[in-house]
């Protein structure tokens, strides 16, 4: 087995233990190519189904690309689908830039709120119906339990301390000075009512691991991440007031992993091109202490 | 080139020690000398240092986080990467606190090599020994003592040879042979991934690149704990899939299998995959799937093995090593959950037989708990009997947690199988009996008047709906006939006194022993008690046998198609295409040969 092989087989046997243990189990998909190799591999772990709802949380600032991605997904893998908003926030111009309040605060009213919500199921959740190819309120409030969440430990300093399987208390905050042990194979799949359990698959891949396995199971995902002919490409997805494209002409999956393997990303951070990182002096992290992601 | 780039190895490492011996220092070392740091990392950190008035230490590359940049000491395992000429690395930064030792074990776990940092003017500390000893324990094999600070000894190579010999003297009491100790600098970069001119041996890097990747599973017995058995009806797919990772061996299309502890048996029919094409073998370290020959009722948590290999350990009583990391202690006569390979089932601490200081191995024998930090032997009992592998042999069935309220509260390995009793269980009963509080009226008058012998008759098999039916119509038939019968609805007790026993495969443990000492009870004034457990196995079986003594039960099994499927002993084996009238019978003809029914009142 390669390291790709390894990687894989320890998301899979993660996939499953979550599976197996929670009864309300979801899978966040943001759409990028974190989440969708996320969603690959859960087609790996349970023989071509998906046996959970995917969770989209749309802040309707979302590159227009993506939702479109989104659901021709959707439609072509008979996938679970659900979103979920803040619609108060943005029907009341709570957002960045053009409504009243600064990147993080849209961060925490579009994502984190909305994201809380949803998997309380407090705020209402649409489900896409397969037959009319619509979507539409979904009856279930049930709170999820488990949620599967494509976070690398690469990505920046706060998510290289995260446990396979990652406990938040009743107010979905993390707490990172006393989190659980994981031993082997064994991870945290017992939890206290009320709470709730994040779960890491990606934990251990890195943006290269990412792409070589795009290439290599030949995954489709979003053509915002190639050159289009403008000399720019996405490397990482997000809204469109806060993401910003790199200047590169990798048209395909096999010229972004040239690309970061020894051309000019191999030693820029991916988050690069994401504003809302440098503001606060760390202030993903506050956002996720709180529960975003 | 694309692929062979991404068939490159990888290794994780951890890095263990005690605090302030230079742990994260080494890793911020190591990740500037091979050119693993993004862009503008190392220049961000020197400018948060500069407008902290710090001086600029690697250890704050790795400290991330606010709270540990104000308590500059490592928190949690955190993870980077790094890669040498040989293969990629992913490195584990363990903190030397005791009070995260949770969180250093959590590191060191899932590491295959282990880099060991001493303070060579500090030397030898009380977590450079208990960090050795976990090391053990979690049974990390390959390890390099680093002797860090040299330049604070002047260099003086005295001060490391005492070092090495005094910890080889150490690590040899907790069955570690370390593969090399090496003198460092980390701070400035000596012996790290450069030579000095003064020392002939291997540097950091060579050191980790001389370790051999974990190889030789596939040769051992084939051991795949079930995960899962998966059968996406919804989806129109009607496969009933084995799903879980091979630890061990290699499985091929047609081998013979043996599930323990259900003894069951069958063969490899296909070998499933997504996206694949057809496999004819799997090897260990590859999570699959694969159908069977036969439809066998698997549980997931049985360990299936090669009917051509040695078989796994099938017992209750398993003496072990455990080190805890509760913040309550482990205490016998508290019910815990064990997690084994796939297995999930209760557990409770059997007898205590000696409790060790993880960092200087003293052994206090007087102890009745295992505190916090503390590492023991002892004898563990489960609920119902277990497979696994004894550490020594197989070390990835061969090892165990222990969850106590939601938390993992141990970690452990098997050292031998004792004989398979419930010794717990048996002297429980024995107790509760010695000070059974009877009433006025004793058990042989109440038979006398009700002209039946009370008596526990538990139905089982796969169809719930039929068992309530069949229970149900036992019920009317006894009462009838004048005797005093009921029924007792197992969905009552789900509402009733088991609500607040949470849902899951290991509560059900619970579920039978509740239902086993309401059984007594209700048996016990007389009545002919009828119950259905759907999903019971052989040990659900013995446990309600043992809980309800000193009265009788009676097993009645109704099967579905295939009347040997579920593999279990019972008194009886209804014939499911019998009509529901004719399986009463049967069961009434055998309480009558039983005695349960008169004849014996004339």
């Amino acid at each position: 087995m390669d390291k790709l092989d390894q990687l894989e087989a320890k998301s899979v046997y993660i996939l499953r233990e979550a599976y197996r243990d929670f009864r309300s189990l979801c899978m966040l998909w943001s759409i990028g190519k974190d989440s969708t190799v996320l969603l690959w591999l859960a087609r790996r772990a349970f023989f071509g189904h998906v046996p959970f709802p995917l969770v989209h949380i749309d802040t309707h600032f979302k590159i227009p690309e993506m939702i479109s991605y989104r659901d021709n997904l959707a439609r072509e893998w008979q996938l679970d689908m659900i979103y979920g908003e803040n619609a108060q926030a943005l029907a009341e111009g709570e957002t960045f830039p053009a409504g009243k309040v600064d990147r993080l605060t849209c961060c925490r009213n579009l994502k984190r709120d909305a994201l809380k919500h949803t998997l309380a199921g407090d705020w209402p959740r649409y489900r896409l119906d397969h037959t009319s190819g619509q979507y539409q309120l979904d009856p279930s409030r049930e709170p999820y339990s488990g949620v599967i969440v494509g976070a690398r430990a690469d990505e920046e300093g706060s998510r290289s301390k995260e446990r396979y399987f990652s406990p938040r208390d009743q107010a979905n905050e993390w707490d990172v000075g006393d989190q659980p042990p994981e031993l082997w194979n064994q991870f945290k799949t017992d939890f206290a009512p009320g709470t709730h359990v994040r779960i890491h698959p990606l934990l251990d891949w890195t943006e290269l691991n990412v792409w070589e396995y795009i290439e290599r199971e030949r995954i489709p995902v979003v053509p915002l991440y190639f050159d289009q002919g403008k000399g720019q490409r996405y490397r990482s997805l997000g809204c469109w007031p806060c993401t910003q494209p790199v200047a590169s002409t990798a048209r395909s999956v096999a010229e972004i992993v040239a690309e970061l393997r020894s051309g000019k990303f191999a030693r820029v951070a991916e988050r690069a091109g994401r504003a809302q990182d440098k503001e606060d002096g760390g202030g993903l992290e506050t956002l996720r202490r709180e529960g975003y992601m | 080139m694309a692929a062979e780039q991404a068939a490159r190895e990888q290794m994780n490492v951890v890095v263990v020690g005690h605090v302030d011996h230079g742990k994260s220092t080494l890793i911020g070392r190591l990740l500037a000398d091979t050119g693993a740091l993004p862009e503008g990392k190392l220049e961000q950190i020197q400018e948060f240092c500069r407008r902290n008035a710090r001086p600029f230490e690697y250890a704050f590359l790795l400290d991330a986080l606010k709270d540990e940049q104000a308590q500059g000491i490592t928190i949690d395992s955190a993870r980077c990467f790094f890669r040498s000429a040989q293969r990629d690395y992913i490195i584990i930064d363990a903190p030397g606190h005791v009070e995260f030792l949770k969180n250093m074990v959590s590191g060191a776990a899932r590491a295959e090599a282990a880099l060991l940092v001493i303070d060579a003017h500090e030397g030898i500390r009380e977590n450079s020994r208990r960090h050795g000893t976990m090391l053990s324990m979690l049974g990390v094999r390959q390890v390099v003592v680093l002797v860090n600070k040299m330049d604070l000894v002047g260099y003086d190579l005295g001060v490391f040879a005492a070092i090495e010999r005094e910890y080889t003297a150490f690590l040899e009491r907790v069955g570690l042979e370390p593969a090399g100790f090496v003198p460092i600098c980390a701070r400035d970069g000596v012996n790290i991934s450069t030579r000095a001119p003064w020392y002939e041996g291997l540097t950091v890097l060579e050191q980790l690149d001389a370790f051999p990747k974990e190889r030789g599973r596939a040769a051992q017995p084939f051991r795949l704990p079930v995960q899962d058995i998966y059968k996406f009806t919804a989806g129109g797919d009607e496969r009933r899939i084995i799903a879980g990772t091979v630890e061990t061996g290699t499985l091929a299309l047609g081998d013979a299998v043996v599930a323990y502890p259900s003894g069951k048996r069958s063969a490899i029919r296909s070998i499933e995959a997504f996206n694949r094409p057809p496999q004819r073998q799997v090897a260990a370290g590859e999570a699959t799937g694969f159908t069977l020959n036969e439809e066998l009722y698997l549980r997931p948590g049985e360990l299936l093995c090669r009917a051509d290999d040695a078989p796994p350990a099938v017992s209750t009583r398993l003496r072990v090593n455990i080190f805890w990391m509760g913040k309550a202690p482990l205490r016998a006569g508290r019910p815990y959950k064990l997690k084994l390979a796939a297995a999930r089932v209760a557990v409770q601490l059997a007898e205590l037989r000696s409790v060790m200081d993880a960092s200087d191995l003293s052994s206090s024998r007087g102890k009745t708990q295992v505190e916090r930090h503390d590492v023991a032997e002892c004898v563990l009992e489960t609920a119902k009997p277990v497979a696994f592998d004894l550490a020594s042999e197989l070390p990835v069935t061969g090892r165990f947690v222990i969850v106590d309220n939601f938390e993992i509260a141990g970690g452990g390995i098997v050292l031998q199988a004792l004989s398979d009793e419930r010794r717990v269980l048996e002297a429980h009963v024995s107790q509760r009996e010695a000070a059974w509080e009877s009433g006025a009226v004793a058990l042989h008058e109440r038979e006398a008047r009700q002209r039946h012998r009370a008596k526990l008759v538990v139905a089982i098999g796969p169809d719930e709906a039929a068992l309530r039916e069949l229970g149900c119509a036992l019920e009317r038939r006894l009462f009838d006939a004048g005797h005093a019968a009921y029924y007792l609805g197992l969905s009552n007790l789900e509402r009733g006194i088991d609500a607040g026993v949470f849902d899951g495969f290991e509560r059900r443990d619970e579920r039978v022993r509740r239902l086993g000492e309401l059984a007594r009870i209700l048996t016990a004034s007389g009545q002919i008690v009828i119950t259905v457990l759907p999903e019971a196995d052989q040990a659900d079986l013995e446990t309600l046998r043992a809980l309800n003594a000193p009265q009788q039960i009676l097993t009645v099994q109704q099967s579905a198609a295939r009347a040997d499927a579920l593999g279990l002993a019972t008194d009886l084996v209804l014939d499911p295409g019998t009509a529901l009238p004719a399986r009463v019978q049967s069961i009434w003809s055998l309480l009558e040969d039983r005695q349960v029914l008169p004849d014996f009142v004339i």
